[in-house]
């Protein structure tokens, strides 16, 4: 089943015809992504790499079925559109644009809230590599080819280090269910906890990779969901034990600026929790496969 | 983008709150004009630069004449102020703000802020202001007052209201604060700022309040429609390697160690750092060169690590998602070449095109060391490091 995405899931892309839009759907298509149209203001009616292109959201929902949209748009519009999805009824968007106006993104959550559970949309990111269920499709800026069909779950906020999980995993004949990016603001759609309760849920998953980085409060959220609610094993990893308090370190939410948001606190945290953690960037394969193994053995 | 507390005072102003009257000098000359100018008997005299703490660093004081303004001011043009909130350099005066003093009956803290939890702007107040936020939560976190602002309907009056009497103001001093505090959401939403404080926010001598401090930070991701609000920046208060590498696409944060570190994506960026820890080295800086990264990008990623002096090692660790590793091959060979390199440097590339970078590093025939995984780069850096230490 993977999480978000698999080969059925109908996805049209928001900015399909841009330069970095253009490059990646085309990678998206030729992954098994089911890509059934785009949307961009005023080429509506022409074709672009094969598929239908429409002048809003809502004539792409109504012509093709579409459940789910990528978002290449950039910041100025990005909230706009994420929001233009929302409302034409799209169930999963995932947003890759970095560099949203942190109130935009405020204000994205708010109008978020207007619908009811059933119809609400689920927004990944902004400022994320994206989601992947390797061999089935993928929505994002991720190399497809790095990842092993498989049933370990990933979710990190930063994309290169999801990737170097993945690499690491793969190295050791460890495969993924579905890898997603949360992204690297402040304010993003989903956390680290929504992201873990559906990965509970999924019959295709046994085991889920957190990784996460120092700012904010949402690995030590997702670390009481984890010790109520959580059977299946997790493994984390915590960037940053070498960062210095109080200094931005790239991603608009990296800061440490209140207490528990540190690396050494937020591995307490998560260790306090029951999960195990990779001691060092190197060690995320290792870990999972003794994870795994000791599962395996019990 | 943090402003000086000057220009926070205006553009607060500007928005209805109270502040003392003041003058912006740039020569102790002009100091001491403005003390006159002012008129009074007492003025403080405030070192403007981008960090807190600038009173017990001796960057404040209070002048009872002109003469004394202007002497004070003396010794500050110029000097380097070192902050508890700054590093070891310090931040440069080089303006000054002359305020006519005022009678402080008591000290208040406000702040709005973006609070993570919720994803809405938050109000944090206090009774007892004065002292830094961090000390208050520490010292007298039963005196803080939170209220969180719904984004869809802004701050309601009872909402400031009942801040403000919490708070225990009486009488004039209710409407005075739901007027600060309706100002401050105003200025923190119309120019897109990250945090508003006034710390502290007196009630002077007649009861009234008045924002004696003030201090902004904006969202840099806004600017570009906040052109007001772009203007203000000061290039003096940053670091110059942070600035030059902002202006090339680059995020550049200098540490004290000497590796210097190129990489692709924030998370990996802290997490090589991590790795040359572990392995007994010191990283030199954070850098990452974002995503769909020229060659061109690259020499200047090389450029900028280079400005500091300490470093001893280059570690190159790219793995490119949106990025190409043969344009980042390209870009090292061709920083190798350009820069003149004299000292070693580690290359791990992965992801999209790695074949191809690796065959231009190889064909390039410079004594470049490769490495196949995150762990193997570390070790050879900080290997490298401790041959030329020895």
């Amino acid at each position: 089943m993977t999480i978000l995405i698999n080969e059925t899931t109908k996805v049209i892309v928001q900015g399909m015809s841009g330069r970095i839009g253009q490059f990646h759907t085309a990678d998206m298509m030729k992954n098994n992504t089911n890509v059934v149209g785009g949307v961009v203001p005023g080429k509506g009616g022409e074709t672009f790499l094969d598929r239908p292109l429409f002048n809003t959201v809502r004539e792409a929902v109504e012509a093709t079925g579409a459940e789910a949209s990528l978002v290449f748009v950039p910041p100025p519009f990005a909230a706009d559109a994420i929001m233009e999805a929302a409302d034409a009824g799209i169930k999963t968007a995932v947003c890759v644009t970095d560099g949203i106006p942190a109130q935009d993104m405020m204000q994205v959550k708010r109008f978020l809230r207007r619908y009811p559970e059933n119809r609400k949309m689920r927004l990944i990111g902004p400022n994320c590599a994206g989601i992947i269920s390797p061999g089935r499709g993928f929505m994002g800026i991720m190399p497809p080819h790095i990842y092993m069909p498989g049933r370990v779950g990933i979710v990190g906020r930063s994309g290169t280090l999801g990737y170097e999980a993945a690499s690491q995993m793969k190295a050791l004949g460890i495969g993924v269910s579905t890898s997603v990016g949360i992204g690297g603001d402040p304010v993003n759609g989903s956390s680290f906890r929504d992201i873990l309760q559906l990965f509970e849920a999924d019959p295709e998953t046994d085991a889920v990779v957190m990784i996460g980085e120092i700012g904010g409060p949402q690995e030590a959220e997702a670390a009481a969901w984890v010790r109520e609610h959580m059977s299946k094993p997790v493994v984390a990893y915590i960037a940053g034990l070498s960062a210095p308090k109080g200094r931005k370190m790239g991603h608009a939410g990296a800061i440490v600026s209140a207490f528990g948001e540190s690396a050494q606190e937020k591995v307490e945290i998560l260790t306090a929790a029951g999960i195990t953690i990779a001691p060092n960037p190197s060690a995320i394969g290792a870990t999972v496969a003794q994870v795994l193994g000791r599962r395996a053995a019990a | 983008m943090d402003i000086h507390e000057y220009q926070a005072k205006e553009i607060l102003a500007g928005f209805g709150v109270p502040v003392p009257r003041g003058g912006l000098a740039y020569s102790p000359e002009q100091a001491g004009y403005r003390a006159r100018e002012l008129g009074g008997s007492a003025w403080v005299v405030k070192a403007q630069i981008h960090s807190g703490g600038r009173g017990e660093a001796g960057g404040v004081k209070l002048c009872r004449s002109p003469e004394e303004v202007q002497d004070y001011a003396q010794t500050l043009f110029g000097r380097q102020l070192v902050t508890k909130q700054t590093d070891a350099n310090g931040k440069g005066v080089y303006r000054l703000w002359v305020e006519a003093a005022s009678e402080i009956r008591q000290e208040l803290y406000l702040g709005f802020v973006l609070d993570r939890k919720s994803e809405r702007i938050m109000i944090v107040a206090s009774a007892h202001g004065g002292m830094e936020i961090e000390d208050l939560a520490e010292s007298d976190a039963d005196s803080l007052r939170r209220m969180v602002i719904d984004p869809a309907v802004g701050l309601v009056p009872f909402q400031a209201r009942e801040l403000a009497f919490s708070l225990g103001l009486r009488g004039g001093q209710i409407a005075q604060m739901v007027n600060v505090l309706t100002a401050c959401h105003r200025a923190y939403r119309e120019l897109d700022a990250t945090m508003v404080e006034i710390n502290p926010l007196i009630i002077n001598g007649s009861g009234d309040l008045v924002a004696l401090d003030a201090k902004m930070s904006f969202d840099t991701n806004a600017l570009y429609r906040r052109p007001e609000v772009a203007e203000l920046r000061d290039r003096s208060q940053e670091d110059p390697r942070e600035s030059m590498a902002g202006d090339y696409g680059l995020a550049y944060v200098g540490l004290d160690g000497d590796i210097g570190c190129i990489i692709n994506g924030a998370g990996l960026a802290m997490a090589t750092m991590d790795m040359i820890k572990l392995a007994g080295g010191e990283p030199a800086n954070f850098l990452d060169i974002g995503g769909g990264a020229s060659p061109e990008r690259v020499v200047r990623a090389f450029r900028t690590v280079l400005t500091d002096r300490n470093v001893q090692v280059i570690l190159v660790n790219i793995f490119a998602g949106i990025n190409r590793c043969d344009w980042v091959a390209e870009g090292v060979v061709k920083a190798y070449r350009e820069v003149g390199m004299t000292i070693p440097v580690v290359v791990r590339l992965a992801g999209t095109n790695v074949e191809e970078g690796q065959r231009i590093l190889a064909e390039s025939g410079l004594p470049l060391h490769t490495a196949d995984t995150l762990a193997e780069a570390a070790d050879i850096a900080v290997g490298l490091r401790q041959k030329r230490a020895a």
